[in-house]
């Protein structure tokens, strides 16, 4: 019912949307021709590159990235933003090496850490919705909450000896599929089936693009804000464990810094730092075209600097881009002329 | 609130139930079998290998006392005709050094010589370097020892405490009271070297030398400072000062410069020479001393491409030749121990820059 109303939005909002399909669209297709040139050019002119325990390792270093950034996707559409996810998976980390030196078995503790992943999230989806402040500043306050409480809890030893089983789980493969990517796989299935075929995906869409008006048309706002934020928690703490078993190391520091690839790998996905615009399939191929630039220039023994800076020129070529057109259509279409925020 | 509930039924019932704990672990690993010892034998006068291409990973790359070190290993390298490189993360974080091995064993480099940031972390992908055939040798900071075959190791706790003692004698007179000023009262490394500074100086060449105290300034320059401050208070014909620590003998030469004290109470320890230069030249400080980090990278450049063409296997008691600095011997758990610390004074502390 909601969506019906949602549907019989006036013609310049449907232009708008459509103009904004069109521009999603193309820039998907942009991600994946670069994703394809690059791989074909690392393929022919990087050694080792297109050999299968490579591929196997590149897939692997993007997990945790490509975990945190499906339900980042979801935030960010929803305008929203968390960065507080890479503490939140020191803070199960910590959590998970403590608890095992206190002698608690591994089935035990996973469950706890994806509850503490759970709990960080609900404290940053209260203080956002309840309080009604903003998630860039709760999260980044909850960005050194959660890393702070890391410390405490395991300061800076490195708990080690963790079961050989769930550690080989972690880097185990199928021919050179990393068993993780299969479990990226299926959770990015679900995480595509909820944001593009239903309706909870529909309101998401609905309230990144202007809250208010979801609000009156009956979306449920907070709620929804709220457990995105649950769920974003969630996703960190299970990061934290493929992170733990794929390292056998689990310490306070793990992961620091991964919330600006994540954010990055989104934003470069076409999602809209703004909200209501963005798709999965796109998060993924930008995922994976930053972690095979990434792999063929460290192969190509490029200097750890120019690959910072070639990271960061993809991420402002993305936040750009989207924001050029936009500026162009408004110049070129005089209906859309004072209706610019 | 429900779904909390239930959960936590969860959680009790797997606890309940049994599961993998931390002891069922470490019994597992105390009945394995121990890893058999590398089934190649050394043959201690294979030629060493030309074109060996040899890989450093250092904790983080653009650090001063890193370039210096893998500069020095990819010199050695040039010696014996082979190809030397450095690369790494920039952030010495965990797990950044992973990846790193991950590329270098598709480069199918012959040896990689790493400073773990992580001891643990880093050693899955290096055994899987070591089955793809390279050589592993960890310098300046070890891995566990199933990540490496040689850990080239840059003093010995021993020399350490005993030549810093000898050092402040030579410059006292070996007569009159002296302090230490260590880090934090349970930092290992300092409290191993002050155990070997007390057995030192029981020595009958020592015996007109009294410890009076041993200050701990917690690595904190503002502590540190105000620490020896006190110590001059309390100790007014204190003759010297051991400090090692880089922090604490930074800011204790920081206020002897400044004070009466200066070049009346002798200052020494552990710094580096960017951070110390001013202080040895005013005459705040007459020598210190640390490792060479040149020569630990050459060492571990020499040791790689020794295991890379077969003339050692990292076992106990097998010799090697490191070009300059002569022949070293594996000691124990696959140990190569660099040598006496370097001494720094006025002569030769401009010709390092670290």
């Amino acid at each position: 019912m909601t969506t019906d109303q949602l549907r019989q939005s006036p013609t310049t909002d449907q232009l708008r949307q459509s103009a904004t399909t069109d521009l999603l669209r193309r820039w998907e297709t942009l991600i994946l021709a670069l994703l394809v040139g690059v791989v074909v050019w690392a393929s022919l002119g990087v050694d080792g590159f297109a050999n299968g325990s490579n591929v196997s390792f590149l897939l692997l270093d993007t997990t945790e990235i490509a975990l945190m950034a499906l339900t980042m996707t979801l935030v960010i559409v929803a305008a929203e933003i968390d960065l507080s996810v890479a503490s939140t998976l020191g803070l199960s980390c910590a959590v998970l090496g403590w608890l095992w030196n206190a002698g608690l078995p591994i089935e035990a503790i996973m469950p706890i850490c994806l509850l503490v992943g759970a709990l960080c999230g609900a404290f940053n989806g209260l203080l956002v919705t309840r309080l009604g402040l903003p998630s860039l500043a709760v999260t980044i306050g909850t960005f050194a909450l959660f890393r702070g409480l890391a410390y405490v809890m395991l300061g800076d030893q490195a708990v080690a000896d963790l079961p050989p089983a769930y550690t080989s789980l972690a880097t185990a493969s199928i021919g050179p599929v990393p068993l993780m990517t299969v479990l990226v796989a299926l959770l990015a299935a679900v995480a595509a089936v909820v944001l593009h075929a239903t309706g909870l995906g529909r309101s998401i869409f609905a309230l990144g693009s202007n809250e208010e008006a979801a609000y009156f048309s009956g979306v449920r706002v907070k709620r929804i804000k709220f457990w995105l934020f649950v769920a974003s928690g969630v996703m960190a703490s299970l990061a934290s464990l493929v992170y733990t078993f794929r390292y056998a190391s689990a310490r306070a520091d793990n992961g620091v810094g991964l919330e600006l690839a994540v954010v990055a790998a989104v934003l470069l996905g076409g999602v809209s730092i703004f909200g209501g615009r963005g798709s999965l399939p796109g998060v993924l191929m930008a995922v994976l075209l930053l972690g095979v630039v990434r792999n063929a220039l460290i192969l190509a023994d490029v200097a750890n600097e120019v690959l910072n800076f070639v990271t960061g020129l993809l991420l402002v070529a993305s936040v750009l881009a989207p924001n050029l057109g936009a500026v162009w259509r408004r110049r070129t279409s005089p209906q859309m002329e004072g209706k610019s925020p | 609130m429900r779904h909390t509930a239930l959960l936590a039924g969860l959680v009790l019932m797997t606890a309940a139930c049994g599961g993998t704990t931390r002891s069922d672990v470490q019994q597992q690993q105390s009945s394995a079998p121990a890893t058999a010892a590398s089934s190649a034998a050394a043959n201690p006068n294979a030629p060493l290998k030309q074109g060996l291409k040899i890989a450093f990973l250092p904790k983080q790359v653009n650090n001063p006392y890193f370039t210096i070190a893998d500069n020095g290993g990819i010199e050695a390298a040039k010696e014996f005709g082979g190809e030397g490189k450095e690369v790494g993360p920039s952030e010495a974080s965990a797990s950044s050094q992973v990846s790193y091995i991950n590329t270098l064993i598709q480069q199918e480099q012959d040896a990689i010589v790493i400073s773990a940031n992580d001891p643990n972390a880093v050693v899955p992908a290096l055994k899987q370097a070591r089955a793809a055939g390279i050589k592993v040798v960890s310098y300046d900071s070890d891995t566990a020892p199933e990540g490496r075959d040689v850990f080239v190791n840059q003093a010995s706790p021993e020399d350490l405490g005993r030549t810093e003692v000898q050092l402040l004698a030579e410059q006292i007179g070996h007569k009159g009271k002296i302090a230490i000023l260590s880090a934090t009262p349970n930092a290992t490394n300092q409290n191993t070297w002050i155990e070997f500074m007390k057995d030192e100086l029981k020595k009958p060449e020592y015996k007109d030398m009294e410890l009076v105290k041993v200050a701990y300034g917690n690595d904190d320059d503002q502590k540190s400072f105000t620490e020896t401050q006190g110590l001059l208070r309390s100790y007014p014909d204190l003759a010297g000062i051991i400090s090692p620590t880089t922090v604490g003998i930074a800011a204790a030469a920081r206020y002897l410069s400044d004070s009466p004290y200066k070049g009346k109470v002798k200052l020494t320890g552990l710094g580096t020479p960017n951070q110390l230069r001013k202080f040895v030249k005013d005459g705040t400080i007459d020598a210190f001393e640390l490792w060479n980090p040149a020569d630990l990278g050459y060492l571990a450049s020499y040791a790689g491409a020794a295991l890379a063409s077969g003339q050692i296997t990292g076992a106990e008691g097998e010799k090697f030749k490191a070009g300059k600095l002569g022949e070293y011997t594996i000691g124990a758990k696959g140990e190569v121990l660099l040598g006496k610390p370097t001494v720094f004074n006025k002569d030769n502390i401009d010709d390092f820059d670290f």
